[in-house]
């Protein structure tokens, strides 16, 4: 194949702008997630109004005693998860400075209740998704092009093209996508595709109480999280952050990216994701290589060898 | 025909290599359906405008309708409450309305049934007025110890805050039309502590505020509230005032959602609130940390008290306490050289018509109840200010440290925060819930924090007030147009039986001289017009002797009382799941076991529906189904989206929802059911001259019906609830009321709702079109206000206190108050004025006087009058509680209110023997995936995934001395029951330091019971019947139990159990009530 | 409960993994992966052997790569779970996509190495069309043989992706050897040199391939060395060292010890596959496989950024 197309599937983020990349001459802004965690208070309103909207089947009773999580993970029977995480967390460390002259650790945000004698409490929350990746690995690998990327550089699994060949699963870096068992088929977040074709906004977002999850075009969430944590690092936020913001990280950049409080894996999020077809090129060259080897010993092989001869 | 490049074209391959998606991953393969699916919001055929029918914030709901089938339920964007959101209860509404789970047929069970049997409507809706009949015949009486009563004591009815306020309109008038007085709804269980303690201290029971009004203040402090959890959606003003720098502080025993997204949380022993606000209101006083301006000329501070006053002594009783009955006269109370009435509370019970004590002093003092003496000097030693600055004296850091389990820094930290963030530049908000509410003192508890607010010059401002965060959809409108027994509609007080009362002597034994309720002939009279029309005239007092009377306490909890003791046997469920719901669920079964019929409407088959078949009395053997007589009639409800009327939120906003679509089978909304019940009854005893029926035959009830199944029209009931005039005009005002019976009104503080034929309940002015307070979104009451007593938000002159904090203020050149609210006050009465001597009723109230309902126009820091349990809040120790009261010889409220039953026992006092047996406290709250009893969520699939078990929260060091296993199961054991619970051992749960002992407090959610999708036992199979004696609400939120690892014994062995640790801790029928010999009855005591 | 750090410092989300495992079934897919390489190297052996004029080794080959293919065909849809709808797979091509680019290989693979086959046993069809086929079948061979590498590789699955580079070689080298047992055991001592000859290349390539792997993959080497998968590795290595050593030195004096080579060298083979996948499935499975290596690099880049 000509080294034109190489470059092309080597993903590089060039305009972090994939829906040009995938065919849509004049296509709408690139719209996406920015999911505050700092004031997300964990009422799953996000996953309900999901599965409402999208038809998401109820997938069981299963109580986990992992604080209020039920919901166990991102799945193809849910596409909003959100996690639940208490912590004790050294006073003054992840939080800010006393405030005021009252001498008591009196902190912005989580880690406020003093549990120990140098802990302090906090309960963390964030609502997962998936994250619409510049470089979607599952899009990448899947071999019938039911996983496509839409005008509006989101990635949506088709479920009248899916053949559940399950490709796609271990390709996430994620851990987003999974088969419904009693279906066959792969589902995942569609960033609700036939609400924005509308011009609503997804279904999660548009109930969130208190406005963790913004929904918008990508340019502009990526400014307006970079002032929220200032605001909060300014506030004396230490451990606020941002996670999948970033065109140049290992999947060019989260078409539906955090605010984070704390390190991306205690989420049950990978520290540094890279999209595994960033290598394909790499290992097409390589089987390339080992092909025509395996092909070239099998011949050689034959060369000079004597019939009948005792070798 | 498709050519050869037609298939080309189809074949994504031919695309990919003709088009610009070479690699076939974006344009060229979008598929069919993703090409032609269209959002089902866009295809829909309309869109009706709802509101949510869970909790009171009342959001906004858009119902979108396909094929007369509902398609989809998202918030309103327009909303100004809600701004289009909804948490994951608002966000189930579709599956809840049109999912599986809801019954569409008539069920039945027989007496002596073991299985439902169907019914057609009609027939259970004839055999249902025949029992009506019958019944009330068998149970009607018309003097009770001497004093007529004109009542019927054998039917009873629970619920009515699911339901529409017309619908709770109509089951009122009905009921009292038939002589029924024991109507309650959740309202009882909830938040009626709220309305006494709210109405006593600033003359309305209901919140003075709106959840938007938050994002205005400095600091917010959650206190008994679980709001992230509750009300998620009006916890977004918290956060958005967070964002503008507002500090926010929880306050709970249990480290919950709400208190994650605070900045400080302060963990507090369960029941022991009183201390803690009692300490501030302390620091506050002793450092003249008041806002003295505000104080002096807003509140009570400086009225002086009658001589006979008597401060609480050691052992924490007040004047006028009667050992005896364990109640005081609140005579002693009064202020000197006057007498005024509570705009709320206790009202008409001592029948002040003998009543108004006679004054001491000067003669023309008897003419009228004269006026207060104050000193505006604050120093007279009986002045109210005094009073309470030695009353609260006793409330000292240390104490506070000690009864509460705060530490003293954290303790101080508070206080600074709230002197800091008040004044004139800045507000502090209360945000209060059912974690206030729920205790034998609870009044006292809003009244504490009421008490502060007004030192602190918090109320009637920006960012100030106590927000009352209410728990069901209309449960505010189930307060002011109630189904409840000892209100009429707009807290007029029900009468009691007293000899020969007549209109004039209701009126004056319960109207104050000044302020709005020195109206109250007015309100009445258009009520009795309202109810009895033509048949109400001058010459028959307008039919008052048609009102039934009461004879003392007649709450949810007397009636299962009167269940058990056999007097009540019909019983009517709307939408209430008492044996899930009510505190000690045990009682409430055999007190329905004992009925002749029990009528249940619902959405699903609700454990109050089917605890004859399977209910823990069934499983252990004591009850066998064959044994019970009890006659079931299930009738299926329809949801908010299948009907016209009006939810009243948690703001005292009245919304009007439009019904989306007919319900199917038999499911029939509760205004069908009154009216057409009515209707039947009516019918049945057309031809009766009996004068026990006139009441129900001359009730006005010909209400236009529409629709395939003759549904009466709600705006049409509405109207009625407006009032209008001789010739049928709609009122715009309640000042337009009358008493000389040219005026009819169903609730006066309603009347303005429909004024001049539009109905502003249903207007919707999208929240950016108009300010903060959004008074063009539907309709508030009263007088559409909606921040209450905002005359407080301007100095005596009229002035703003400051700019940031205006609110509403004097115009001089246009002489009249103005602002971005309605003026709580008379528009053009200004500031300036002093009524002339012997004023009457609004005219009495000064341009100072921004508490327009009180009878002296002032905040009461002090309650003369209302509150049964003493004129200011003072700390007991809940019914059961691991710790001795340290302030105090009593250890419990000496007024509450007990039942003695076999089957409500109570704990041992703490320090006396048998003390260790029930060694842990309890709390209860709500999780934010659940509703209440779990009626409209554990049968709805989406909500029971989140939250499929039961569990009980515990701390780590709790757990390790119990040996409790994470996920494990653990059985908690009381003197009322035993249940099990999984195990959720958390850092949340924190043991508190109470002097030597150390407390350790078990957490509860109490949704679960054993029917539905998601199940498990009730927590309140726990609880026990001990209230609050100026609200008769239970005490659920503060409790005792022990816990033990493993699953509970079933069967026989459950009972046991109970028996086992009941022997252990020597409990008897004297045990916790102060009382020897207590005896087994059902009469409160 | 509340989290807690273990002593190394690695958290994660109450034990759960951070990417969803393949829910690929072992004996489909690793089946899959093994009779891959065999089909593919058998194509290759046929088509030397019919142009050397070794027939008998020849016939077996095609018949064996015929086969192989026909179950790893069957294997691949069993897997789906739309079965039906596996001609989607054809909708499009995508060089982004192992799966997508080695079905487009069979669609040509698979009628050659038929056709050839065939061609053992219609005597209409002229020799010279079966010996076209053959060693088109054996062109395409090498890839059915090699793509499967690329296959697992192109995965967020720490061992699988962590191996891309040595995994290809592996794969062929595993394929040789396959191809060359299958042919050991089926043909006449006489004709089996060349085959001797691959598969002790085979082998070497393929031992060597791990060894490397498990050194690229640094502490996600522990899937390949413990647990169910390290005990296939072991018994693969054992296998295919065996056969090797036998294929070199025994085999061409006797034909049952050829035949023991050859099923050795085979089972060794499919033992690989099995372990590959394995490994893969127990990397992904623990996030500690996932976070632990992406730390490392995350810390190694943010050092660099100082420096």
């Amino acid at each position: 194949m000509s080294e034109s197309i190489w470059s092309e599937v080597r993903l590089v983020p060039r305009d972090s702008d994939p829906a040009t990349d995938t065919g849509y001459e004049d296509h709408p802004p690139r719209l996406g997630f920015f999911t505050d965690t700092s004031v997300c208070i964990g009422c799953k309103a996000c996953e309900v109004a999901c599965k409402e909207w999208n038809g998401v089947p109820e997938d069981g009773l299963n109580w986990t005693g992992r604080s209020h999580d039920n919901s166990i993970g991102l799945s193809g029977d849910t596409w909003r998860h959100v996690a639940f995480i208490e912590q004790r967390v050294a006073v003054g460390i992840d939080d800010g400075g006393p405030l005021g002259d009252g001498g008591v650790e009196l902190v912005t945000g989580p880690g406020n209740f003093r549990r120990g004698e140098d802990e302090s409490f906090r309960w963390l929350m964030s609502s997962d998704v998936c994250k619409h990746c510049t470089n979607a690995a599952c899009l990448d690998v899947c071999p019938t092009g039911s996983l496509f990327r839409t005008e509006f550089g989101t990635v949506v699994v088709q479920a009248d093209i899916c053949n559940g060949c399950g490709y796609c699963v271990p390709a996430c870096p994620y851990g987003v996508l999974n088969r419904r068992e009693d279906d066959g088929r792969v589902f995942k977040c569609t960033l609700c595709y036939d609400r924005l074709q509308v011009g609503q906004e997804p279904a999660c977002a548009k109930a969130c109480p208190t406005d963790s999850i913004h929904f918008g075009e990508l340019s502009e969430l990526r400014e307006l999280a970079g002032e929220r944590v200032q605001e909060l690092q300014d506030a004396g936020v230490a451990s606020a952050r941002l996670y999948g913001h970033d065109p140049a990280d290992g999947v060019g950049g989260d078409g539906a990216f955090f605010l984070l409080l704390d390190e991306p894996e205690v989420y049950g999020l990978p520290p540094d994701p890279v999209v595994t077809t960033r290598d394909l090129p790499a290992m097409w060259r390589r089987v390339a290589v080992a092909g025509l080897g395996l092909l070239a010993a099998g011949s050689l092989s034959f060369v000079g060898a004597r019939r009948g001869a005792q070798g | 025909m498709k050519t050869p490049r037609d298939l080309l074209e189809i074949w994504p391959v031919a695309r990919q290599l003709g088009g610009a998606d070479r690699l076939g991953r974006g344009a060229a393969v979008k598929s069919k359906g993703s090409r032609e699916r269209v959002a089902r919001t866009r295809t829909a055929d309309r869109v009706v405008k709802s509101v949510c029918p869970y909790c009171a914030v009342g959001c906004g709901q858009n119902v979108f309708v396909s094929d007369e089938r509902v398609v989809q339920i998202e918030g309103d964007p327009d909303a100004p409450h809600s701004r289009g959101r909804l948490c994951p209860k608002g966000s189930a509404t579709l599956q809840l309305t049109t999912g599986s789970s809801r019954e569409e047929h008539v069920l039945y069970r027989r007496p002596y049934a073991t299985e439902w049997e169907r019914l057609d409507l009609d027939t259970a809706m004839q055999m249902i007025a025949d029992r009506v009949v019958e019944t009330r015949a068998e149970g009607f009486e018309w003097e009770s110890e001497e004093a007529r009563v004109r009542r019927c004591m054998s039917i009873a009815a629970l619920g009515g805050a699911t339901l529409d306020n017309e619908e709770n309109y109509l089951i009122k008038k009905l009921l009292t039309g038939l002589g029924v007085i024991q109507v309650e709804n959740q309202a009882r269980v909830c938040h009626s502590s709220t309305v006494v303690g709210l109405g006593t201290s600033f003359g309305r029971g209901a919140s003075s505020t709106l959840p938007g009004d938050l994002q205005n203040a400095d600091l917010i402090v959650l206190q008994g509230s679980n709001m992230a959890e509750a009300h998620p959606v009006a916890f977004q003003w918290v956060v958005e005032a967070k964002r503008r720098g507002a500090t926010i502080v929880h306050i709970d025993p249990h480290y919950s959602r709400t208190s994650a997204l605070a900045d400080l949380f302060v963990p507090i022993r369960a029941g022991s609130d009183i201390a803690f606000l009692g300490g501030v209101i302390n620091h506050v006083i002793q450092n003249d940390l008041d806002f003295r301006e505000y104080v002096v000329n807003y509140t009570n501070a400086p009225t002086i008290i009658g001589e006979a006053f008597r401060d609480v002594d050691a052992e924490g009783l007040f004047s006028g306490f009667d050992p005896g009955n364990g109640e005081y006269n609140p005579d002693s109370w009064q202020y000197e050289g006057a007498y005024v009435e509570a705009a709320s509370g206790q009202r008409d019970q001592a029948g002040h018509l003998e009543g108004i004590p006679p004054k001491s002093g000067s003669a023309e003092e008897e003419v009228d109840r004269g006026s207060a003496s104050l000193d505006l000097t604050l120093q007279h030693p009986r002045c109210v200010w005094q009073i309470l600055k030695r009353h609260f004296a006793s409330y000292t850091p240390e104490v506070v440290e000690r009864v509460t389990g705060c530490d003293q820094r954290t303790f101080a930290e508070v206080c600074r925060l709230f002197v800091e963030n008040s004044g004139r530049e800045r507000t502090a908000a209360f945000v209060h819930g059912v974690g206030w509410t729920q205790h034998t003192i609870g009044s006292q508890y809003i009244r504490c924090a009421s008490i502060l607010q007004l030192l602190l010059g918090n109320m009637g401002r920006p960012g100030g007030g106590v927000m009352a965060m209410r728990g069901h959809a209309s449960i505010q409108g189930s307060s002011d147009i109630p189904t409840l027994f000892d209100t009429l509609p707009g807290y007029i007080p029900t009468p009691h039986a007293h000899a020969h009362q007549d209109l004039d002597s209701f009126v004056l034994s319960n109207a104050p001289d000044k302020g709005f309720w020195a109206d109250m002939r007015h309100y009445v009279v258009s009520l009795l017009k309202a109810w009895w029309g033509a048949t109400a005239t001058a010459e028959n007092d307008y039919c008052f002797d048609y009102l039934p009377r009461l004879t003392g306490s007649h709450g949810t909890y007397d009636t299962v009382m009167a269940q058990i003791g056999g007097e009540v046997k019909g019983y009517f469920l709307f939408g209430q799941n008492p044996a899930v719901g009510s505190a000690n669920n045990r009682m409430q079964r055999l007190g329905m076991s004992k009925l002749d019929w029990l009528v249940v409407r619902d959405f699903s088959l609700i454990e109050s529906a089917t605890w004859w078949k399977d209910g823990p009395e069934i499983e252990s053997g004591e009850m066998r189904t064959e044994d019970i007589a009890t006659e079931v009639f299930f009738l299926p409800a329809a949801a908010h989206t299948e009907k016209d009327g009006t939810f009243t939120n948690t703001q005292r906003m009245v919304q009007w929802h439009h019904k989306a679509v007919e319900p199917r089978g038999d499911q029939r909304s509760d205004l069908w059911f009154a009216y057409h019940l009515g209707r039947m009854i009516r019918e049945r005893l057309a031809d009766s001259d009996d004068p026990r029926d006139r009441p129900l035959l001359d009730l006005t009830w010909d209400y236009p019906c529409e629709g395939p199944y003759a549904d009466p029209m709600a705006a049409a009931v509405l109207a009625e609830i407006n009032g209008y005039d001789a010739d049928g005009t709609l009122l715009s005002a309640y000042t337009a009321l009358k008493d000389d019976g040219s005026t009819a009104c169903g609730c006066w503080i309603y009347c303005g709702a429909y004024a001049d034929g539009v109905n502003y309940t249903a207007r919707r002015t999208p929240a950016g079109e108009q300010n903060w307070t959004c008074p063009e979104w539907t309709w508030a009451w009263p007088a559409n206000r909606r921040i209450l007593y905002n005359r407080a938000s301007a100095d005596p002159e009229g002035r703003p206190w400051s700019e940031r904090k205006k609110l509403v203020w004097w115009d001089e050149a246009e002489q009249k108050w103005t602002g971005l609210d309605t003026p709580d006050f008379e528009a053009t009465k200004p500031p300036s004025y002093r009524p002339p001597e012997g004023a009457k009723g609004p005219a009495a109230i000064a341009g100072t006087d921004p508490f327009i309902m009180q009878a002296d126009g002032r905040g009461w820091l002090f309650a003369p009058a209302g509150v049964a349990d003493g004129p200011l809040p003072t700390h007991y120790e809940p019914q059961d509680s691991p710790v001795r009261n340290p302030m105090y010889g009593r250890q419990r409220n000496p007024a509450r209110q007990l039942y003695i039953h076999e089957n409500n026992r109570f704990h041992p006092d703490p320090g006396g023997p048998g003390d260790e047996v029930f060694p842990f406290a309890v709390t209860t709250y709500r999780l934010t995936e659940h509703f209440t009893a779990g009626g409209m969520s554990r049968w709805t699939p989406y909500l029971a995934e989140l939250q499929p078990e039961f569990f009980c929260e515990v701390s780590p060091e709790l757990a390790g001395e119990r040996g409790l296993t994470h996920g494990d199961w653990a059985t908690l054991v009381s003197a009322r029951g035993a249940i099990e619970a999984r195990v959720m051992v958390t850092d949340r749960m924190t043991p508190l330091r109470h002097g030597e002992q150390v407390v350790h407090t078990i957490g509860m959610p109490y949704h679960w019971g054993p029917n539905g999708y998601a199940r498990g036992d009730s927590m309140n199979e726990l609880s026990s019947m001990a209230l609050d004696p100026s609200s008769h609400i239970q005490e659920v939120k503060a409790l005792t139990v022990d816990i033990r690892p493993g699953r509970r014994p079933r069967g026989p062995a459950r009972v046991a159990l109970v028996q086992e640790y009941r022997r252990r801790a020597g409990i008897t029928a004297e045990t916790g009530t102060e009382r020897r010999g207590a005896a087994e009855t059902g009469v409160p005591s | 409960m509340t989290a807690r750090r273990d002593e190394s410092g690695f958290t994660s989300y109450y034990g759960r993994p951070i990417i969803n495992p393949p829910i690929w079934e072992e004996l489909d897919i690793g089946g899959y992966l093994f009779l891959g390489g065999l089909a593919g190297s058998s194509s290759i052996i046929a088509a030397a052997a019919d142009l050397t004029g070794r027939r008998a080794m020849a016939r077996a080959s095609r018949i064996g790569a015929s086969a192989a293919i026909s179950l790893s065909l069957l294997a691949l849809i069993h897997d789906l779970g739309r079965p039906l709808r596996f001609l989607n797979m054809l909708r499009v091509f995508k060089p982004s996509s192992p799966m997508s680019v080695g079905v487009w290989i069979l669609v040509g693979y698979a009628p050659l190495t038929f056709g050839a086959t065939a061609s053992e046993f219609l005597d209409e069809l002229p020799d010279p069309m079966g010996r076209v086929a053959g060693v088109g079948a054996g062109v395409l061979g090498a890839g059915v043989a090699s793509y499967t590498a690329a296959l697992v590789a192109d995965t967020a699955v720490p061992a699988w992706h962590g191996g891309f580079r040595e995994l290809p070689f592996l794969f062929v080298g595993s394929a040789a050897t396959a191809g060359a047992g299958l042919a050991l055991a089926a043909s006449p001592p006489g004709e089996t040199v060349p085959v001797r000859r691959l598969a002790v290349a085979g082998a070497c390539v393929e031992l060597v391939a791990e060894r490397l792997m498990e050194r690229s993959l640094g502490m996600v080497s522990e899937t390949l060395r413990t647990g169910p998968a390290g005990r296939k590795m072991r018994v693969a290595k054992a296998l295919t060292t065996l056969g090797a050593a036998g294929a070199a030195l025994a085999a061409g004096r006797s034909r049952p010890a050829a035949a023991l080579c050859g099923a050795a060298l085979v089972a060794g083979s499919l033992c690989t596959r099995l372990g590959i996948f394995e490994a893969g499935m127990m990397s992904a499975r623990d996030p500690k496989y996932t976070v632990v290596p992406q730390r490392e690099r995350l810390q190694a880049r943010q050092a660099a950024e100082v420096a």
